[in-house]
């Protein structure tokens, strides 16, 4: 089969990959890229585990085919520690223990990062319709919301 | 897994030429909300994937001078929802392309692939009948334009000839003391189908209704245009009986599924429920104007 060459670039650096026009840009990031912080659940954009932002929008990888990475800004969990020093949210979800199993973990931060960017004081309510689109089976969501709403306040009070 | 190739073309043109040429083998990407599940569940395999959103008047919202708006067919929800002017002009169609699914759900999904995937229970598309929106499309033989409610022709269905392609939406201008609304039922509080989706568009002057639309959803096997519902409520001063006469006409209306998510009674019940709920929310709206 005849694969396309993409150029795109992901969390600030530049890629370049060859993908068969069917996949998945969750399946190049995983399994061609080997970036494999990304999770896949459900692959039909119900479970949020695979959610990356493509220019800076939040969508679920497993809904974008690779093909349409050309000329994109893609942005996974692997982009969000700058170096050794976690992101705010990282820290505090260990801090709060919001994670269980971890699988969801890397879709609700990037999406909670991206709730964050938007609306840095969200409501609790705002936080729990923010991640309505990450499922998690472990905890709750308590811990998740309340991490999230104790990171936005924290994040006020540095900016 | 059968070859697939992947066009994303700069021009209009060149996508309907593409489309066409593949006499039904093609299918169009604009988010792939729907699309990318179905080709992974197995349901549809398509030759060849025309992305239309390098398109520009695909993906872009225009004001024009006198008020009225024009969507490109793949503008994401959420993209509508950060545009200064459109929520304040179309509340209601706002609300129901923002009730489409998630957030992520939201940064792709779009009223063009809403409509073409033919679902009785999509949630713009009543919302967008009851606005009176217009649907531009193109074919092999050149431009159309057509209301919404002639789009779609059952599940899965829509009456577009092969090869047209829906380029984008058409609302018109409002006349002062006009707004709109949309209500969905579902068992939970986010991210489900609609058991009954109605939206309705209203124009008040001094309190008397002077025009009015509504579109209802999921209780057919098309989404439908309800003149009857209208043509109670123009005229009345939203008092009980245009109510109870509009909301009696929704439930003539109806020609429902029995499923799980809803029985026959329950949904013939609730589009009636749900034709005040809305007309109450439209009719604040708009006297707010």
């Amino acid at each position: 089969m005849a694969k396309t060459h993409i150029s795109t670039s992901i969390n600030g650096e530049p890629v370049e990959f060859l993908a068969d026009p069917g996949s998945s840009l969750l399946d190049v990031l995983r399994n061609t890229l080997g970036l494999t912080g990304t999770k896949e659940g459900c692959g039909t954009g119900d479970c949020g585990a695979c959610s990356v932002t493509v220019d800076g929008r939040l969508v679920c990888s497993c809904l974008v085919l690779a093909v349409e990475a050309e000329g994109h800004e893609i942005g996974t969990i692997e982009g969000m520690a700058q170096g050794e020093t976690l992101h705010p949210l990282q820290r505090k979800f260990l801090e709060m223990a919001a994670l269980q199993c971890g699988i969801c973990t890397p879709g609700v931060l990037i999406s909670a990062r991206a709730l964050l960017e938007k609306n840095p004081n969200p409501t609790e309510t705002e936080v729990r319709f923010g991640l309505a689109g990450n499922l998690c089976r472990c905890t709750g969501y308590d811990k998740i919301v309340r991490a999230v709403l104790e990171t936005a306040a924290e994040m006020r009070e540095t900016v | 897994m059968t070859d697939i190739r992947y066009l994303a073309p700069q021009t209009l043109d060149e996508a309907v030429g593409a489309f066409a040429a593949a006499q039904g083998a093609a299918r169009i990407l604009a988010g792939g909300t729907d699309l990318l599940v179905q080709m992974r569940a197995g349901t549809v395999k398509p030759g060849l994937i025309v992305d239309i959103k390098k398109i520009a008047e695909m993906t872009e919202i225009a004001e024009a001078p006198d008020g009225g708006f024009r969507i490109g067919a793949a503008v994401p929800g959420a993209t509508l929802a950060e545009h200064r002017g459109f929520g304040k002009a179309w509340p209601g169609v706002l609300e129901a392309i923002n009730l489409i699914g998630s957030k992520q759900v939201q940064g792709r999904a779009s009223p063009g692939g809403n409509l073409c995937n033919g679902s009785p229970a999509g949630d713009s598309v009543p919302a967008m009948i009851a606005a009176n929106a217009m649907v531009t499309v193109q074919g092999p033989e050149g431009r159309r334009t057509m209301p919404v409610e002639a789009v779609p022709a059952g599940p899965g269905r829509t009456n577009l000839k092969p090869g047209e392609i829906v380029v984008s939406f058409t609302l018109p201008p409002r006349a002062p003391g006009s707004s709109d609304a949309y209500l969905r039922m579902i068992p939970r509080t986010e991210m489900d189908i609609a058991v009954v989706g109605l939206g309705v568009s209203l124009t008040l002057q001094g309190g008397v209704v002077t025009a009015a639309r509504v579109g209802l959803g999921a209780v057919a096997p098309t989404v439908l245009l309800v003149e009857d519902a209208a043509k109670a409520l123009v005229g009345s001063r939203l008092d009980d009986a245009a109510l109870e006469a509009a909301a009696a006409a929704c439930r003539a209306a109806c020609n429902p599924i029995n499923d799980k998510r809803g029985t026959i009674a329950y949904r013939t019940k609730v589009a009636g429920v749900l034709l005040k709920r809305t007309v109450a929310i439209a009719a604040a709206r708009a006297g707010g104007n």
